[in-house]
C-alpha cells in the first residue's frame, strides 16, 4: 500500500492537543491513510479524527526538543500539536504534508469508506431527470428531455439528460452548444408554476470581436417566450467585464439579433478574486487583537459580505422578474458553472418552497451545482489558509450557502432545515467521506464510477437519526416568494462558519436548546388538551342516554 | 386641529409612496392612508420630532422632512405649498416647548385615579434597594447631610457613605469637587464587601489638594477590608482630564492619596458621542448603501469603538470587584455622564437582579434619575442647546442589547423593553424623566407602571431565572466582532430591513399559548374526571367545548394566502377600527414591531408571515 511510504512515523505517544475554547488533551497521535487520530485513550474524553483531506496546511515550530505542528483546515478551524522529540515532529508533519495534497482522486477516502450503517435509500438516486421532468410534463407540455449530451461529447459540463424547448431539434441544440462556451447551451433551470415563466442558464455567448451570430441560439432561447412576450437576460458580469471577454472570443447577446430580450448586467466577481476574499476575510475573523476600527476595515477590505449583497441581489432581480414582471429570465455569465449556479439557485429559494425543505434542498444542490457542472474538485482543492499557488480555488459554493442563510435569518420559520446543515455541507464540500462532492462534472464522476465505488452523503444526511440535527424546529411551511431585504444593514456576516472556532457559543447553544424546549412542550400540551378532549366527549355521550329520558 | 389630504408619504428606502390625510392635533403629527382596506396610521408625537424641514417646491408638491428622536424619519409631500408652510409653522412651534407646562407629560391621561398614579410613582423604592444590597451595614451608613439638597443639588436625598465619613468631611470634599457631587455609594457588592462609588472630579488644578477628599477616599477604602487600594477610575481619556486642570479641575493625583490605583478609561465627551450618532444616522438614512459604504461609514462613525469603551469601562470594574474585591470609585468630569453609564452597566454585570425587569427600573431610577443625568438637556427636551444633546442614555441601552446577543438567557426582558425605554425617555409623556419633584409627581404618570401594565410584551421567552446561579457575573467577550449594529434601535421604522419572520415572537406566542394551554389541561382534568362531570355536567366553560378550533392554523393560512402579494401595510394597521383609541406618544401598535402586541389579542395565534416586497430593486 503506497500510503505506508508516506507515514514515517505513525504513532507518537505524549503529544498535546490545543483546541480554543476546549481543555488541553494529551495523548497518542496516530496517522493513518487518511486520517489524522489522536487519542487520550480514556473513555470520556473526545477523540480527534481529522481527514487528512480537510488539512489545508501546516506549520511547523520548535522550542527546543518540543515541536509544536499548527494544522489549518480547510474547515477553517486551527489546531495546535505539541510533540515531543524533533525527529518525530518533523516526520508527523512533512507526512501531514504529503498525505494532504494527494492529487489522485482515486486516492481519496471516499473510495475506501466504509459505511457503518445501513444504507436504506441510496443518495445516488436522489435526483433523477426523468421523474424531474414528469412534473414538469405535469404542468406544460413546452419542452422536451433531450439526450444530444448522452456520451457527454456536445458540453462535457452538462449531464447526460437535459430540459430544453420542445420545438428545438438536438441539431440545432448542437448548433447552438457551438456558439456557447464550453457547449454550455441554454437549459432549462426553472419552471414557475405560478405563471409558467422560466428561468434557464447557459454560458455566454460567442460572438467575439466581430460579432458573430447563431441563429438556432436566437432561435432556442425566444423559444420560451410566449407571443409578444419579452425576457430578460442577466449577465453576471459587468458591461465592462462582459466587452473585455469578446477579445478572447466570448462576449454577450446584441440586443439587434435578440429584439425580444433585454440585457441587464450585474457585478458578480469572478472566482479568483473570490478566493482573495475568502482568504482576507478568515485572517481577519482569526486575528484577535483587533481595534474596533481595525475589525471593521479589515472586514471591509475582505469584500466577502459585498460579494454576498451582490449576489443576493442578482438572484433577488431574477426573481423578480419571473414573479413580478411575468417574465422569463435567461442567466450567464462566463463559463456558466460559477455565478450563474448562485443566481439560478438563489432565485429557486427565493420562488419555490419546495427547495426549502430538507429534500428539496439537496436536490437543488444536486441539480443546479453537482449536475449542472460546478468544478467542486477544483473549487474546493484548497480553503483559507492554503499556501499553495492558488489555481482555480474559489468559495463560490460557500458564498452560496452563506447568502442561503443570509434568507434563512431572515424568515427563520420558512425553512426546514438550520444552519447545522449549510455549515455541514460546507465542510463536506471541502472534505468528505461521501464521494458526492468529488469530480467536476457528471461526466468525471460517472467515469470514476463514483455511484458504485462511493456512498453518497444523501444517503448519510436522509437517515432519521442524522437528520435530527439538521431540522429547524420553527418551520411552518409557507408557499410564498420570499423577498429578502438586500441592505447592507440586513446583512450579517456567518459566524457559524467564520467566527465558528474564535467564540463561545455556549449561552448561544443553550438559549436555542430552551427554544427547542418551548416549541416541544407547545406540541406535548395541545397533544394533551387533544386526548382530554376526545375523554370528555366520550363521558358526555355516555352520559346523555340518561339524561334524555 | 387641522387636517391636510392627499399627502404623499414616500418610503425611505425606495420609490415607494402611499396617500393619505395628515392631521394635526395639539400633541401629535397624524397621518392616516386612504387606502380602506389596510389603513395603515402612523401618529408622532411633537416632542419626538428633531427637526422639520422644508424642501424646495416639486412638481408634485411641497416635501417636507421630519427627523425624530426615536430615529423615525418621514418624508410627507404636500399637494399646496400654503398647507405645507402652515404645517411646517405650527410644528416648529409645537416641537419646542418653552415651559415644562407644555410637555405632553402634564396632558397624558390614561384614565387612572389618583391612587393608581400614587402606586405607579411607588414601584421603585431605592431605599429599599440599598436594603437589597445590604446597606445600611456596619461600615456603610445614611446620611442626611443632603437632606435639603444643599451639599449637592444633583443629587439624590438619601446618600450613603462609610461610617468612617463624618459631616465635615463630606462638607469638604464636596467643595472640593466639581458641582458638590462628593463620592457616595451606588453600588454595594456583598460577597467581597467591595463598593461601587461614583463623583465628579476634584478642582485639584496643577496641585491644589483637600484633606477631606483624601480622607473620604480613605475611608472608603477602609470599609473594605478585603482589598489595601481602591481602584479609582477617570472614565475620561487623559488628554481630557489634563486639559481640566487648566480650568482648576483635573483628577487624583496618586502622591496625594494613598491607596488608590488610579486609572483612565478613556471613553469621549458628550460632543464627541453626539458627532458619532449623527455621523452613523447620515449613514445609514443613505439610499442604495453599498456594503463598503456601510461599513466604512460604521468604522468612521466611531459609534462601535465608543459602545466598546463603555464595556470595556464596566468590565474592568466587574473585574476589580469580583476578581480582587476591591472597591472602585468611578467619575468622570461632573459625573452624571459616562460616570452614571459605567457605574450602571458594572452594577449590571455584577448583580442579576438588574437583568430582570423590575431590577432594570430601579436601576435607571437609581444610576440614571436620581443621581442626576441631565435627561432633559441630553435628550433635548425644553429649551433647546444644541450644545447638550447627546446620546449618553442611548448608548447605555445599546450597552445592555449588546450583552443580551452574547447571553441571550441572561435577561428577563428582550429589546423591545430596551426600545421601549428610549421611546419614553424623548416622548415626555411620563413624569420619570422630567425632573425629580414632588410636585411633578402630582401631575403626571410614572412610565415604570405603564410599562409593567404592558409587561407580556418585553419578556424574553429564552429568559431563565437559573442562568443567574450559574453566571451571577457576566463576563462578556469584548472581542470587536462581538459588536454588531443594532438594527432595531436605529432603524426600527424601516421595516423592509427587518427580518421578516421574527423568532423572538414566535416563540414569545408559544409560551403565552403554552401556559394557556396548561389551564385548559387542568380544567378539561377536573372536568373530565368522572365524579367531577356528573356534578358539573351542564355548566361547562365555553371554552372547553369539543371542537373548539385549539389553532386556528386554517384561517391564518388564508390570511397569508390572502398577502402572497406584498400586502405590506396590514401589520402596521392599528386595531384602531372601531374600539377606543387612548392617545398615546407611542404605543407598541404603532411602532414598528405593533405585529408584537398584535399577536397576543387572538391568542394561540401562530406568528403571522407577512411578507413584502423585496429591496432588490430593478435597475435596468
Amino acid at each position: 500500500m503506497e500510503f505506508a511510504e508516506l507515514i514515517k512515523t505513525p504513532r507518537v505517544d505524549g503529544v498535546d492537543l490545543h483546541r480554543p475554547f476546549m481543555p488541553t488533551v494529551e495523548g497518542t497521535l496516530c496517522l493513518t491513510g487518511h486520517h489524522l487520530i489522536l487519542s487520550s485513550r480514556q473513555d470520556n474524553t473526545e477523540e480527534l479524527w481529522l481527514l487528512h483531506a480537510n488539512i489545508d496546511s501546516i506549520e511547523k515550530r520548535f522550542v527546543g526538543s518540543l515541536g509544536t505542528i499548527i494544522v489549518k483546515c480547510k474547515d477553517l478551524r486551527v489546531i495546535q500539536l505539541d510533540i515531543p522529540g524533533m525527529e518525530e515532529c518533523l516526520n508527523i508533519a512533512s507526512s501531514i504534508e504529503a498525505l494532504s495534497t494527494l492529487d489522485s482522486v482515486s486516492l481519496m477516502y471516499p473510495f475506501f469508506y466504509r459505511p457503518l450503517f445501513e444504507v436504506i435509500e441510496d443518495g445516488w438516486q436522489l435526483f433523477v431527470p426523468e421523474e424531474a421532468f414528469k412534473d414538469l410534463e405535469s404542468m406544460t407540455d413546452e419542452w422536451r428531455l433531450s439526450e444530444v449530451n448522452k456520451d457527454f461529447s456536445v458540453c462535457p459540463s452538462y449531464p447526460s439528460l437535459l430540459t430544453v424547448p420542445k420545438d428545438i431539434d438536438d441539431e440545432s441544440l448542437c448548433k447552438a452548444a457551438s456558439f456557447r462556451h464550453g457547449g454550455r447551451f441554454p437549459v432549462l433551470s426553472y419552471y414557475h408554476k405560478k405563471n409558467g415563466m422560466v428561468m434557464m442558464r447557459a454560458a455566454q455567448p460567442l460572438t467575439g470581436t466581430n460579432g458573430r451570430r447563431c441563429k438556432e441560439d436566437e432561435k432556442l432561447i425566444n423559444a420560451t417566450l410566449c407571443a409578444g412576450k419579452r425576457g430578460y437576460i442577466i449577465d453576471t458580469r459587468t458591461i465592462a467585464v462582459a466587452q473585455q471577454a469578446k477579445a478572447r472570443g466570448g462576449g454577450f447577446e446584441q440586443e439587434a439579433n435578440y429584439p425580444q430580450w433585454r440585457r441587464i448586467h450585474k457585478a458578480i466577481e469572478r472566482s479568483n478574486v473570490l478566493q482573495d476574499s475568502l482568504i482576507k476575510l478568515v485572517e481577519a475573523c482569526n486575528d484577535q487583537s483587533h481595534s474596533m476600527d481595525r475589525w471593521l476595515s479589515k472586514l471591509e477590505a475582505s469584500n466577502w459580505q459585498s460579494n454576498v449583497k451582490e449576489i443576493l441581489t442578482t438572484a433577488c432581480l431574477a426573481a423578480q422578474c419571473i414573479d413580478r414582471e411575468g417574465a422569463s429570465v435567461l442567466v450567464h455569465g462566463t463559463e456558466g458553472t460559477d455565478s450563474t449556479l448562485q443566481v439560478t439557485s438563489l432565485a429557486q429559494i427565493i420562488l419555490d418552497p419546495a427547495c426549502r425543505t430538507i429534500r428539496g434542498f439537496e436536490v437543488l444542490i444536486e441539480r443546479e451545482w453537482l449536475q449542472a457542472g460546478h468544478p467542486f474538485q477544483q473549487r474546493c482543492a484548497q480553503s483559507a489558509y492554503s499556501n499553495g499557488k492558488p489555481r482555480s480555488e474559489a468559495p463560490v459554493f460557500l458564498l452560496f450557502l452563506d447568502c442561503v442563510w443570509q434568507i434563512l435569518r431572515q424568515f427563520p420559520c420558512s425553512f426546514q432545515f438550520n444552519e447545522n446543515l449549510l455549515i455541514m455541507f460546507f465542510e463536506h464540500a471541502y472534505a468528505s467521506q461521501f464521494g458526492t462532492f468529488l469530480g467536476n462534472c457528471v461526466a468525471e464522476r460517472v467515469k470514476l464510477q463514483l455511484s458504485q465505488k462511493t456512498v453518497s452523503l444523501w444517503s448519510w444526511v436522509n437517515r432519521p437519526q442524522e437528520l435530527e440535527r439538521f431540522l429547524n424546529p420553527l418551520y411552518e411551511p409557507n408557499n410564498l416568494v420570499i423577498w429578502p431585504s438586500v441592505a447592507p444593514q440586513s446583512l450579517l456576516l456567518w459566524e457559524g462558519v467564520f467566527l465558528r472556532w474564535n467564540r463561545s457559543t455556549k449561552c448561544l447553544d443553550e438559549a436555542c436548546q430552551e427554544m427547542v424546549h418551548i416549541i416541544e412542550y407547545n406540541k406535548e400540551l395541545q397533544n394533551k388538551v387533544n386526548s382530554l378532549r376526545r375523554q370528555l366527549a366520550q363521558l358526555e355521550t355516555e352520559e346523555s342516554p340518561l339524561q334524555t329520558p | 386641529m387641522c387636517h391636510i389630504k392627499q399627502v404623499k408619504l414616500l418610503d425611505r428606502f425606495s420609490n415607494k409612496s402611499v396617500t393619505g390625510t395628515l392631521h394635526l392635533t395639539a400633541t401629535h403629527l397624524i397621518f392616516v392612508e386612504s387606502n380602506s382596506t389596510s389603513a395603515q396610521e402612523i401618529w408622532i408625537l411633537h416632542h419626538h420630532i428633531a427637526s422639520v424641514e422644508k424642501l424646495s417646491l416639486t412638481t408634485s408638491g411641497c416635501p417636507l422632512l421630519i427627523q425624530c428622536r426615536n430615529f423615525r424619519l418621514v418624508h410627507f409631500v404636500i399637494p399646496r405649498e400654503r398647507d405645507c408652510h402652515d404645517i411646517y409653522s405650527s410644528l416648529l412651534r409645537l416641537l419646542r416647548p418653552v415651559s415644562y407646562d407644555e410637555l405632553y407629560a402634564f396632558s397624558y391621561n390614561p384614565k387612572q385615579n389618583d391612587q393608581q398614579r400614587e402606586e405607579g410613582w411607588q414601584l421603585i423604592d431605592l431605599a429599599a434597594e440599598f436594603e437589597r444590597m445590604g446597606v445600611p451595614c456596619d461600615q456603610w451608613q445614611l446620611t442626611d447631610v443632603n437632606r435639603e439638597y444643599k451639599v449637592c443639588e444633583t443629587y439624590p436625598r438619601d446618600l450613603y457613605v462609610p461610617i468612617t465619613a463624618s459631616k465635615p468631611i463630606i462638607i469638604g470634599s464636596s467643595k472640593f469637587r466639581s458641582k458638590g457631587r462628593f463620592p457616595v455609594l451606588t453600588y454595594f457588592y456583598q460577597e467581597k464587601k467591595a463598593a461601587v462609588c461614583r463623583c465628579s472630579q476634584p478642582l485639584s488644578g496643577f496641585s491644589a489638594r483637600c484633606l477631606e477628599d483624601e480622607h473620604m477616599l480613605q475611608a472608603i477604602s477602609k470599609a473594605n477590608h478585603n482589598s489595601r487600594y481602591i481602584y479609582v477610575m477617570d472614565t475620561r481619556p487623559k488628554l481630557n482630564a489634563l486639559a481640566n486642570r487648566a480650568a482648576g479641575k483635573g483628577y487624583e493625583n496618586e502622591d496625594n492619596y494613598p491607596n488608590i490605583r488610579f486609572q483612565f478609561v478613556g471613553i469621549e465627551n458628550i460632543h464627541v458621542m453626539r458627532g458619532s450618532l449623527q455621523k452613523l444616522l447620515e449613514v445609514m438614512g443613505t439610499r442604495s448603501l453599498s456594503m463598503t459604504d456601510y461599513l466604512v461609514g460604521l468604522e468612521n462613525s466611531g459609534w462601535l469603538r465608543h459602545i466598546k469603551a463603555i464595556m470595556d469601562a464596566a468590565i474592568f470594574l466587574a473585574k476589580a470587584v469580583t476578581d480582587e474585591g476591591a472597591s472602585v470609585l468611578v467619575h468622570c468630569s461632573d459625573g452624571w455622564d459616562r460616570t452614571a453609564q459605567v457605574c450602571a452597566l458594572g452594577s449590571l454585570l455584577l448583580d442579576p437582579y438588574y437583568r430582570t425587569i423590575k431590577g432594570f427600573m430601579v436601576l435607571i431610577e437609581k444610576d440614571w434619575i436620581s443621581f442626576g443625568h441631565k435627561f432633559a438637556d441630553r435628550c433635548d427636551q425644553l429649551d433647546p442647546d444644541p450644545k447638550e444633546v447627546s446620546p449618553i442614555f442611548t448608548q447605555f441601552l445599546e450597552c445592555v442589547w449588546q450583552l443580551t446577543e452574547q447571553f441571550p438567557q441572561a435577561f428577563e426582558f428582550s429589546e423591545w423593553f430596551l426600545i421601549q425605554i428610549h421611546e419614553h425617555v424623548h416622548s415626555c409623556q411620563f413624569g420619570n424623566f422630567l425632573g425629580n419633584s414632588q410636585r411633578l409627581k402630582e401631575r403626571t404618570y410614572s412610565l415604570w407602571a405603564h410599562l409593567l401594565s404592558e409587561k407580556q410584551n418585553y419578556l424574553n421567552p429564552v429568559y431563565s431565572p437559573s442562568f443567574a446561579e450559574s453566571h451571577p457575573v457576566l463576563e462578556p467577550s469584548t472581542q470587536a466582532y462581538h459588536f454588531k449594529f443594532w438594527r432595531n434601535m436605529y432603524h426600527q421604522y424601516d421595516r423592509s430591513m427587518h427580518p421578516r419572520q421574527s423568532i423572538l415572537k414566535h416563540v414569545l406566542t408559544l409560551k403565552e399559548s403554552n401556559r394557556e394551554l396548561e389551564g385548559t389541561v387542568q380544567a378539561l382534568k377536573t372536568v373530565s374526571s368522572p365524579q367531577q362531570f356528573e356534578r358539573s355536567h351542564p355548566p361547562r366553560p365555553q371554552s372547553l367545548i369539543l371542537g373548539a378550533p385549539l389553532l386556528s392554523r386554517k384561517e391564518v393560512q388564508q390570511e397569508e394566502d390572502e398577502e402572497v402579494f406584498g400586502e405590506e401595510a396590514r401589520e402596521d394597521a392599528p386595531a384602531s377600527t372601531g374600539g377606543e383609541r387612548t392617545v398615546e406618544g407611542s404605543s407598541a401598535t404603532e411602532n414598528g414591531y405593533g405585529e408584537l402586541k398584535g399577536s397576543f389579542d387572538s391568542k394561540n395565534e401562530p406568528a403571522v408571515v407577512t411578507l413584502e416586497f423585496g429591496v432588490a430593486r430593478m435597475t435596468c
